[in-house]
């Protein structure tokens, strides 16, 4: 590729044919889908259809085995890389249960991840005034900065800690696993609002993966992705997200059993 | 003097100064079946020939009184009668004492450190005496490096109302063996902190105990360890509750890495039927971090009283968590830091303990050096 033909803002994370076992059961049948920068792609489906094993295999977790496909981004194979080179290519996962880390605090965890991304540790100065600023648009207090990692945190800490984490890690793609899963409408909100700030640049995609249509009200996709039984069974554009809401997935569900 | 016993337990019945009255260890006794007694080096059986030498150096706090004590002072063996063969061995063995005094209301301006130097082949013994008169306060650091074949004995005695806080440091050079018992004997409303870090030497056995002479003694007994390939480091520790109203805290954690690295602790705590009101917790966690690396933990709580304020205790080994470090990787941080911090953190609530800062932070570059061995 010549330089001329380079787009500099245009990252492209292409899932090809992916296909995924847990312990010798599949789960992924093989999934294609193409998120490009400034893109969101919503990913709905009932439980148990696959949703979040797309989102930890491309992420690179040791319990998922990819048995076949790609996943690009900017024509890189993620699963060629290990997990945290994956991150550095410019991968986010935002978890849906975020683990508890005893002993280790907020602030030199994200010193480290943003260190880590980088490639260079942030002037302590302008990495403190970026935190808190993150934390204040995230309505994060203060003293959760010295806390341990997810230890204690209320469903919507953890939720909301993620979101510090994609807005200070700025990355290329961000894959958000049911992040308004047990969020009230205000936490929803001041989340919304987060990933909203993220994808204002146009300059990256997002695949948001959830199972209800609540919080596409606050962050709207571009298309909107069923997922049944580990591929995709339908595709469109956000009316679909409104056919989903009035009809629920049953048509999925029986379709696939 | 000869044989004296505590029948009213199970745990620890026997003493005497005379090591003969302790049957040579064989492996099969319960308090010995963990040690590699071939690794003893002869401390246990009497062979081992006192040719070696530990120097022994006190850097102390003005405040404090430091005395070199021959074996006929009356302070030696006022507070502890050892309770093994080879705790007998180094108190029949010891040529000279360290006995360090704070005065009564003595409150120490600066730590006292007292440095054990390992200086190669042959056996050495040793003797220390702390006391803290009533109302003294103090911070005493026991710092153990180089090479040697080391048994000793410490006694703590903290009068009424008074407080120390103790560091001991097992950073021996590889090749070192040391057995040692620390006891510690409160008073009235004392307060004892004992923080122990055993990083170094082929074998040590470590045994710190508590004893209450009085109402409102408060003991806390922190550790933390990490044992290399080959390495044996054994903690044993035992509070005796024989009065009531005292309090006792036990938290030992360690990391294992290496083939044969091996870790024991023992936790004894004994509630005696006059000891009502007693509070006590233990606890003890290992990391494997490989293959090849063993962690044994038994803690005994053995209750006598009906009524006490509380009592529990907890254990479990196991490898670091898959989660942990896959949520650390998945934000860009790779593996061996990943790995490092949260070992660090596994360690860091009993690291905060540890209240001077500059020794805190020697603890934790030696911690840090361990992990990137």
């Amino acid at each position: 590729m010549s330089d001329s033909s380079r787009v500099r803002s245009g990252s492209t994370l292409e899932i090809r044919d992916l296909q995924v076992a847990v312990e010798d059961k599949q789960i992924l049948r093989g999934v294609n889908l193409t998120v490009r920068a400034g893109e969101t792609h919503a990913i709905m489906g009932p439980n148990g259809s696959g949703k979040s094993t797309l989102a930890y295999a491309i992420a690179g977790h040791p319990k998922y085995t990819v048995t076949g496909g790609q996943v690009l981004l900017d024509g890189v194979d993620l699963l060629e890389l290990s997990v945290d080179e994956r991150a550095r290519a410019g991968l986010f996962l935002a978890m849906q249960y975020p683990v508890e880390v005893p002993g280790v605090s907020v602030s030199n965890f994200l010193r480290s991840a943003v260190t880590a991304v980088n490639g260079e540790a942030p002037k302590l100065r302008q990495f403190a005034k970026d935190l808190k600023a993150g934390m204040d648009a995230l309505s994060i207090d203060a003293a959760f900065a010295q806390r341990n990692l997810n230890e204690g945190f209320s469903g919507g800490e953890k939720k909301r800690h993620e979101i510090l984490q994609l807005e200070l890690l700025k990355p290329k793609i961000a894959v958000l696993d049911e992040t308004d899963s047990g969020l009230d409408v205000d936490a929803l909100r001041v989340v919304s609002e987060g990933i909203n700030r993220f994808r204002a640049s146009g300059e990256t995609g997002v695949l948001l993966i959830t199972h209800y249509t609540r919080i596409l009200r606050y962050v709207k996709p571009d298309f909107v992705h069923v997922f049944a039984a580990g591929r995709v069974v339908e595709e469109g554009g956000p009316e679909l997200a409104d056919k989903l809401e009035a009809e629920g997935y049953e048509a999925y569900t029986k379709a696939s059993a | 003097m000869g044989l004296e016993t505590k029948p009213l337990s199970s745990l620890h019945a026997k003493s005497s100064y005379d090591p003969a009255d302790f049957e040579v260890p064989t492996g099969r006794e319960e308090e010995w079946r963990f040690t590699p007694l071939s690794r003893l080096k002869g401390l246990h059986d009497g062979t081992a020939a006192a040719s070696g030498s530990v120097l022994v150096t006190v850097d102390a706090a003005p405040e404090a009184a430091v005395e070199t004590a021959g074996r006929g002072d009356a302070r030696i063996g006022a507070a502890y009668v050892p309770a093994d063969r080879v705790s007998a061995q180094a108190y029949a063995s010891f040529e000279k004492a360290t006995v360090v005094t704070f005065p009564r209301e003595a409150v120490a301006s600066a730590p006292t450190v007292i440095t054990f130097t390992g200086s190669g082949e042959g056996a050495a013994f040793g003797h220390t005496v702390v006391v803290l008169e009533p109302m003294a306060e103090a911070v005493v650091v026991l710092e153990h490096t180089g090479s040697a074949v080391y048994a000793d004995n410490v006694e703590f005695v903290v009068g009424d109302g008074a407080t120390l806080k103790v560091v001991s440091l097992q950073d021996w050079a590889d090749d070192a063996v040391h057995v040692s018992h620390h006891h510690a004997r409160l008073g009235r409303d004392a307060t004892f902190r004992s923080f122990v870090v055993t990083l170094g030497g082929d074998l040590v056995r470590l045994s710190p105990s508590v004893a209450y002479t009085a109402p409102g003694g408060d003991a806390d007994l922190t550790g933390l360890y990490f044992a290399d390939a080959g390495q044996h480091l054994e903690h044993r520790l035992l509070v005796d509750h024989s009065q009531p109203d005292c309090r006792s805290n036990v938290v030992y954690k360690g990391a294992l890495q290496g083939e044969g690295a091996h870790a024991v602790w023992i936790g004894d705590v004994i509630i005696r039927v006059e000891a009502e009101g007693t509070d006590t917790y233990e606890l003890n966690r290992n990391l494997l971090l490989t293959d090849g690396a063993r962690a044994d933990s038994v803690p005994n709580l053995e209750i006598l009283t009906g009524e006490v304020a509380g009592a529990g205790h907890a254990s479990a080994s196991g490898r670091l968590d898959d989660e942990h470090i896959f949520y650390l990787q998945a934000r860009g941080i790779p593996f061996d830091e990943a790995r490092r911090l949260v070992i660090r953190g596994f360690f860091a609530q009993l690291l905060e303990k540890i209240e001077l800062p500059e020794l805190r932070e020697r603890v934790f570059a030696r911690v840090e050096a361990e992990l990137e061995r």
